[in-house]
Parts: structure tokens; C-alpha cells; sequence
């Protein structure tokens, strides 16, 4: 890591931005799924916010510029669709695996 | 061209794909909160936060290109995923929403069409029983 | 040829996929990736029952052209809606019969028009002959839907089915 030079400042300050704005996009999306109304509502701020949260992984990738968190996101994108479609399907159907 | 002048404009267009990824990862979000139906709330999310996510992984390949030896590219591979996954989750919710008679503000469609778009083998509406009660001889 | 390779195109995706996932184009990860891109669509061969003919590459090549421009416009022009007032959005469904017909089409046509401005795909009917699309600006239906044919279900149809 040492022998490698350190990322500048123009790139630090935008992942200190970047950081914060998907935060704040974060946070949004739990208080979607806090306030409801509905069902599918709650799915859709699921949804959001694995996404999210993919947008995190890959920034902290940047930031600590290794590719240690790839595997995660690609898991996170993975699980998370998988996740949305049983939820969505069980509200449609009553039943996941038919 | 200088070495370092190739590394400040590789960071400045990294830095500008940060900045518009994340910009809208948020605004999908904000989507999220703002708009005032189910079916509107669903458009900003599947648009906004796979462009939003796609840049960041686009920004995180040149990165590792830039700083690495070799091509690295397998960030491709989840933006590509999302791409496609998107669509289909907001699919899936919407057909979800439509079988539950979730409220819109600009009115449902016309409830026969929705009964021939629920098929056979779907789970009763949540509301269906108790509509049908008053017909019950008391 | 047929029994060995039973889905070419689904063969080249999973080697695409597999260069893509451990990240490197080393000659062995390039013989390992041929032979799972072989053997993979060799042992679910029953999984796929649709065969894909493509019948123009280049209209199709065209068609991903013309999606990835207007997901450009679409997210600007969603931008536009979510951050200005709301009284500009006026909701509505709107119910469009489809002339393509099979599953890959309609997929990729239901996709299509969730990624593009201001549409999104709401329900297929069981049968398959037709779409509910909700729109942010539904107030002009006609409009939406003579767009969608024009600009991608007619390429779909010419390049993917038989007329």
C-alpha cells in the first residue's frame, strides 16, 4: 500500500461528498420504510435501499482503494433482488415456492 | 503529456462521476419521500439510483484501472445486474400494488381489467372477505 | 452441433460473465470459463425452453443504442419532475395492447419501457396481450403509446420475430 501514491485531495473531497449524499439517501429510504403506508411501499424502500447500500460498498472500495468489498456488493445486488421478488411475489400469489 | 497531468484529470473526471453517481443515488431517494402515490413513488428509484449506482461503478473502474496493472472491469458486472434486476423488482411491486388495490391518486384502472390481470391462482385481495359479508343471510 | 452446443448465445454470456467475475483474461481462466460456459447450458438444457433467433443483430445493436440514450433523458427528465413542483406530474394509467408475442419480446419490451422516461411497466396480463403503464404524464395516452411502438416494439418485432 505504501509504495503506491496517496489519493489526492480533489478525489478525497468528492468521496466526502459522495459519502454524504448517500447517506443522506440512505436515511430517506428508512424513513420510507418507517412511515409505510402500505406493504408494497416497504418493499419498494427495501428495494432503495440495497441499492444504496451498493452505492456505499463501492465508494469505501474507492476509498480505501482495494477491491476487498466487490464480492460484497455483487452478494448485496444478488440477495437483495432476490429478496424483493419473493416479498412481491408472496404479496401477489400467498406463496413463494409453488 | 506529464504524468501528473494525466493523474489530476483521471482524478477529476473519477471525482466527477463520484459526484453524479451519488447525486443521484439521493435524488432516487428523495423520490422516495417527496412524491405523493405508490405508483409515481416507483418511477424514481428504478431510474434515478441505477444511473446513480452505474456511475459510481463506472468511477470505481477507471479508478482501479488508473491505479492498478491490468483492465479491471468486473464492476461492470453488477452495474450490468441492476440494469436488469431494476425493471423487474419495480414490475413485480407494481403488480404487487395493483392485486392489493393500493390507492392512487389519479384513480385505478377500471376494476374488471384488474380482475383479468390477477389471473387464476392468486391470493385473494385482503379486502375480498369483507365484501363479502352483507351478502351473507343474516 | 446442436446436441453439444444447445445455446450458443447463453454459452458466450457465461463466459463474458465468468472473464468478468474473476476479473482477469489469464489464458487459464479463459480455458476454465470455456469449459463452464460448455458444460453449464449442456446440464440445464431443460431449464431453457425458448430458443432465441435474432434475426437482425444490427437492429438490435440499434434498439440497446437508442435505450441507453433516452435512460439518459429519462433520468434527467425524472430529475426535473421530482425536484420542481409537483402540481406537473398528473398520474395515469394507461392500458396498451402488445403485438410481439413471445417471451423474450415481451420481457425485453416490459424492461424497456420501465427504464425510459416517464413510463413504467405495471402489469402483463396472464395472456400476454397486454400491458398496464402507469406514466407520470398520463394525460395524452395516444401520444405514449404510438411512441413506445414506434420506437421500441417495432425494432423488437423486426429483430426478434417472425412476421
Amino acid at each position: 500500500m505504501n509504495e503506491l501514491p496517496e489519493t489526492g485531495l480533489i478525489l478525497n473531497l468528492a468521496l466526502a461528498v459522495g459519502f454524504l449524499l448517500v447517506t443522506v439517501a440512505v436515511l430517506l429510504s428508512l424513513w420510507r420504510l418507517l412511515i409505510g403506508p402500505d406493504q408494497p411501499d416497504r418493499i419498494l424502500a427495501l428495494d432503495t435501499l440495497y441499492v444504496n447500500t451498493v452505492a456505499l460498498l463501492v465508494l469505501l472500495d474507492i476509498k480505501l482503494a482495494s477491491s476487498l468489498y466487490f464480492e460484497a456488493a455483487l452478494l448485496i445486488a444478488l440477495f437483495g433482488f432476490v429478496g424483493t421478488v419473493a416479498l412481491a411475489k408472496f404479496l401477489t400469489r400467498g406463496d413463494i415456492i409453488e | 503529456m506529464t504524468t501528473e497531468l494525466t493523474t489530476l484529470l483521471v482524478e477529476i473526471f473519477v471525482a466527477l462521476l463520484i459526484l453524479i453517481g451519488a447525486g443521484f443515488t439521493l435524488l432516487g431517494s428523495f423520490g422516495l419521500v417527496r412524491l405523493r402515490d405508490l405508483y409515481e413513488r416507483l418511477h424514481t428509484p428504478t431510474k434515478a439510483t441505477t444511473l446513480g449506482v452505474g456511475s459510481l461503478l463506472i468511477a470505481s473502474a477507471v479508478f482501479f484501472t488508473w491505479r492498478e496493472p491490468g483492465v479491471s472491469l468486473h464492476e461492470v458486472l453488477v452495474a450490468v445486474f441492476l440494469f436488469i434486476t431494476a425493471p423487474v423488482s419495480a414490475h413485480l411491486i407494481a403488480k404487487a400494488a395493483l392485486h392489493q388495490r393500493s390507492p392512487s391518486r389519479s384513480g385505478l384502472p377500471p376494476e374488471t381489467l384488474l380482475e383479468k390481470h390477477d389471473g387464476h391462482g392468486a391470493k385473494p385481495r385482503p379486502d375480498a372477505e369483507t365484501k363479502q359479508k352483507p351478502s351473507q343471510p343474516g | 452441433m446442436k446436441t453439444l452446443f444447445p445455446h450458443p448465445i447463453l454459452s458466450l454470456m457465461l463466459l463474458g460473465l465468468w472473464l468478468l467475475l474473476v476479473n482477469s483474461i489469464s489464458p487459464g481462466q479463459i480455458l476454465l470459463g470455456a469449459l463452464l460456459a460448455w458444460l453449464i447450458p449442456l446440464y440445464t438444457a431443460r431449464f431453457w425452453t425458448a430458443q432465441i433467433h435474432i434475426r437482425r443483430p444490427l437492429l438490435l445493436l440499434k434498439l440497446t443504442g437508442t435505450v441507453l440514450v433516452d435512460i439518459l433523458t429519462a433520468n434527467i427528465a425524472v430529475a426535473r419532475l421530482i425536484l420542481g413542483p409537483r402540481a406537473h406530474i398528473q398520474p395515469g394509467f394507461i392500458r396498451m395492447p402488445l403485438r410481439v408475442k413471445g417471451n423474450v419480446s415481451v420481457s425485453l419490451l416490459a424492461n424497456i419501457i420501465t427504464l425510459t422516461p416517464g413510463t413504467l411497466s405495471a402489469s402483463l396480463s396472464p395472456d400476454r396481450s397486454e400491458l398496464i403503464i402507469h406514466a407520470l404524464q398520463g394525460n395524452e395516452p395516444e401520444a405514449i403509446i404510438a411512441d413506445i411502438r414506434e420506437r421500441y416494439e417495432q425494432p423488437l418485432l423486426d429483430a426478434l420475430e417472425q412476421t
